[in-house]
């Protein structure tokens, strides 16, 4: 296929994914933020997605202070951020229509009609009392989006390189969230396995829906450790950094013509870490410190998915 | 209703319905205003959210409208319709004749039936063109040419669109749209389908492939997300399942051209392009078009790839070439032409342009080489200001002027608010020239929404309806 159609295919999807995680990261600060504790702590956990997303400059720029109401705002619908789930919505669209050719006439309505509605909320939409609603319904075109691309895209090169970008966005958002909560929320000494630390946890389960399967996994009370174990190396934990990568590189091996190429053997080697890492050796080694050489190694990924892929030309003519 | 001086579509000058309309009319009269309303804006939603939308020049950037749609149908009966074809058909032919013509031996020109200065002197004459051979002897693969009726109901062309016709998608489109709304009304009446357009088109794209390619690959090139006509590119690619590239997505090696592949380069045989002459190659035409392929025009002369319209098509269907129409089907067909042409005033001739000047209140005039409906006067509706601005233009470069008669074109009825009412309209068939010349029995028929105006062009507040050809 064209690689322009590829790389808008692939960004189009990384964008929809991330606009359902920024839902997720502002969904469970929210719910965090409900929880009693004191003042200190209560302002800084709004700089949680600010971090996460790499957006804390930016915002400063925009705003005097990091406050619940402006932190939402630049998040959601704040068209001047790149990062916002507005601009997602947005850069989603327009990659969608640059290839409307390739995906289903339902794919093309569905990521439209949330562009549409989207354009008419407000503030308004994101005041307290209704602000998880608005989560709740980013999520479910989200997760409307995924359903109509599974159930109707032809099986071709189209519909791996859609995959191709879900999975290494959601590999890279994950492990941002998971971090956050590493090195962002690190509760004061005396907080640690207190009542603010099990559920800052717990809000970190859910944010990545794996409250529940945390539950069935090990019967057990929620521990930074299990947490760290099930959003990392569980193959069968949909979200996690294992699960997401094997995803990518069993897409990338059919992408392939070559066996051999750099975006393959780095695909296999970050997959092969986290099949058969151990998390008391990452915990050893330091939770942030392991997630940090995560990301770099899935932006690593996909600066080599671009070349290998979207970067094709005159120099590769064999007539 | 009708009496005013022009055809109405649905009723006679008497009042009475004409017979092809009668179960329509039976329909609006049992459906309550309110269900009306209703799928109207049914229509409006969904158009809205497929994104049926297309660019206005001019206003914002990136502005995205919709055509309005009527969701009355403009109907013609069987007889009818056998008649325009047979016209669009021989017309069509001739003018593929003529192209070949220009670009060869000139035949027409030699035995002085056109002026040669007209066309060696025409801006859209392409010297890059002279001597080359096209596959089949096709440069007009696309033709969409614009009808109306007038007088009594007499069929005229209008204009011969057959450099990048647009507005199939449009057909295809309110179709659907009315299948979905009022299927009702598919059951009452035999309508001819129109849904094999993109068959037809894509079976005529590969029967003018460079005769080397026994598989050929066909795309279709698009200026990209900001032309107006964006969704149509898009729609027809994956109707015809081909893919919908820009002009960075393909190169040229060795007078070949190739599209830029995840796999790596794949060979292109069949470019529709809907990208004017000029941009289409910065070497051959203008440099600084950002759009189009360096090297393309120097593989389609090697007869590496085909270009669907041909490069230089422009000189037959300018407005200055299209009084010579019917004496091109004389000289080529030996037929006398079936469809007829309005008469033009052309104000590179003296006599013309003084009549003209003369009478401008009562005339359209149109730049030769405009479209779209941009910059034309329309005497009738025009003021005084208007008219005494265009003389000026028109005194300032006669050659590039021509005038017509405001013809009274035919209206057919709308719904409004206060419920249903006529507004005049135009027909495009589309005409395809392949393997042979074929047509989908229909065309996209535009009405101008405002009451009393003439202009249809969809970026001067023209709208759409659906055609219906009846089967029996």
């Amino acid at each position: 296929m064209l690689s322009r159609t590829a790389n808008y295919l692939y960004w189009m999807a990384r964008y929809v994914e991330r606009m359902e995680n920024t839902a997720r990261i502002l969904d469970v600060t929210y719910r965090m933020s409900l929880v009693p504790k004191d003042a200190r702590l209560a302002d800084q956990e709004w700089y949680a997605p600010l971090n996460i997303t790499g957006t804390l400059y930016p915002f400063e720029g925009h705003y005097s202070q990091v406050v619940p109401t402006g932190v939402m705002h630049f998040m959601t619908l704040d068209p001047d951020n790149p990062a916002s789930i507005v601009s997602c919505a947005r850069a989603a669209r327009e990659s969608a229509r640059a290839v409307r050719g390739s995906i289903t006439s339902e794919m093309w309505e569905v990521i439209n009609a949330t562009w549409l509605e989207i354009q008419k909320m407000t503030d308004a939409a994101l005041s307290s009392d209704r602000s998880l609603m608005f989560f709740e319904w980013v999520k479910e075109r989200s997760h409307l989006f995924r359903g109509v691309t599974v159930g109707t895209m032809l099986r071709d090169e189209a519909f791996h390189f859609h995959r191709l970008g879900t999975f290494i966005e959601r590999a890279d958002n994950t492990a941002r969230i998971l971090d956050v909560k590493y090195h962002v929320l690190l509760p004061s000494l005396e907080d640690v396995g207190g009542a603010v630390d099990y559920y800052q946890w717990a809000a970190v389960l859910r944010s990545v829906s794996a409250f529940e399967s945390y539950r069935k996994v090990y019967r057990s009370v929620v521990t930074p450790l299990r947490v760290a174990e099930l959003l990392i190396l569980r193959a069968d934990m949909p979200r996690s950094l294992h699960a997401c990568t094997r995803e990518a590189y069993e897409i990338l091996q059919h992408l392939s013509r070559s066996k051999s190429s750099e975006v393959l053997r780095l695909a296999g080697q970050i997959q092969a870490g986290l099949q058969f890492g151990r998390i008391d050796t990452i915990f050893a080694a330091g939770v942030h410190e392991y997630l940090t050489n995560f990301l770099e190694s899935i932006g690593a990924l996909g600066t080599e998915v671009n070349k290998a892929f979207f970067a094709t030309g005159e120099s590769a003519v064999s007539v | 209703m009708s009496g005013s001086g022009h055809f109405d579509e649905m009723y006679r000058a008497d009042g009475s319905i004409r017979p092809h309309y009668q179960p329509l009319s039976d329909w609006i009269a049992a459906t309550p205003a309110e269900r009306i309303k209703q799928m109207r804006e049914a229509a409006n939603m969904l158009f809205h959210r497929v994104g049926i939308t297309f660019a206005v020049y001019g206003e914002e950037a990136g502005a995205e409208r919709l055509i309005p749609f009527d969701m009355l149908p403009h109907i013609v009966p069987l007889e009818e319709w056998g008649m325009l074809q047979r016209g669009l058909e021989q017309r069509v032919k001739a003018l593929n004749m003529f192209l070949h013509d220009v670009y060869h031996g000139q035949e027409i020109l030699r035995s002085g039936r056109i002026p040669a200065e007209r066309i060696t002197g025409n801006k859209q004459f392409r010297p890059e063109m002279v001597g080359i051979d096209v596959p089949r002897g096709i440069y007009a693969h696309i033709a969409g040419v614009d009808l109306v009726r007038a007088g009594a109901g007499e069929y005229y062309v209008l204009e011969d669109n057959l450099r990048t016709p647009s507005g199939v998608s449009y057909m295809l489109e309110n179709r659907k749209m009315m299948m979905r709304l009022v299927p009702e009304l598919f059951a009452r009446q035999s309508i001819a389908p129109v849904e094999h357009y993109p068959d037809l088109l894509l079976d005529t794209l590969r029967a003018v492939a460079p005769s080397n390619a026994d598989n050929p690959t066909v795309v279709l090139l698009t200026p990209g997300q900001h032309n107006s006509a964006y969704f149509e590119h898009a729609f027809l690619a994956q109707q015809m399942g081909i893919e919908l590239v820009e002009g960075a997505d393909l190169f040229v090696a060795d007078d070949t051209v190739f599209m830029r592949n995840t796999a790596g380069p794949q060979r292109v045989d069949v470019v529709y392009r809907r990208i004017d002459d000029d941009f289409l190659d910065p070497v051959a035409f203008r440099a600084d078009s950002m759009l189009g392929v360096p090297g393309l025009v120097n593989a389609y002369r090697a007869g590496r790839v085909t270009l669907c319209n041909a490069i230089g098509t422009g000189v037959a269907d300018d407005k200055s070439v299209y009084p010579f129409v019917p004496e091109m089907i004389r000289f080529y067909l030996g037929q006398e032409p079936l469809l007829n042409n309005v008469p033009t005033y052309q104000l590179r001739n003296r006599e013309d342009l003084d009549y003209t000047l003369a009478h401008l209140r009562e005339l359209v005039v149109k730049e030769v080489h405009g479209s779209g409906g941009y910059g034309m006067l329309i005497g009738p509706t025009s003021t005084e200001r208007e008219r005494e601005a265009y003389r000026l233009r028109i005194l300032d470069a006669p050659d590039n002027f021509i005038a017509q008669p405001t013809l009274s074109l035919s209206t057919c009825p709308i719904f409004v608010d206060s419920g249903v009412a006529p507004r005049h309209i135009d027909l495009r068939p589309f005409v395809l020239s392949g393997k042979q010349v074929v047509m989908c029995p229909g065309g996209l028929t535009r009405v101008a929404l405002r009451e009393g105006s003439l202009v249809v062009n969809s970026s001067q507040g023209g709208g759409t309806k659906d055609t219906w050809v009846l089967n029996a």
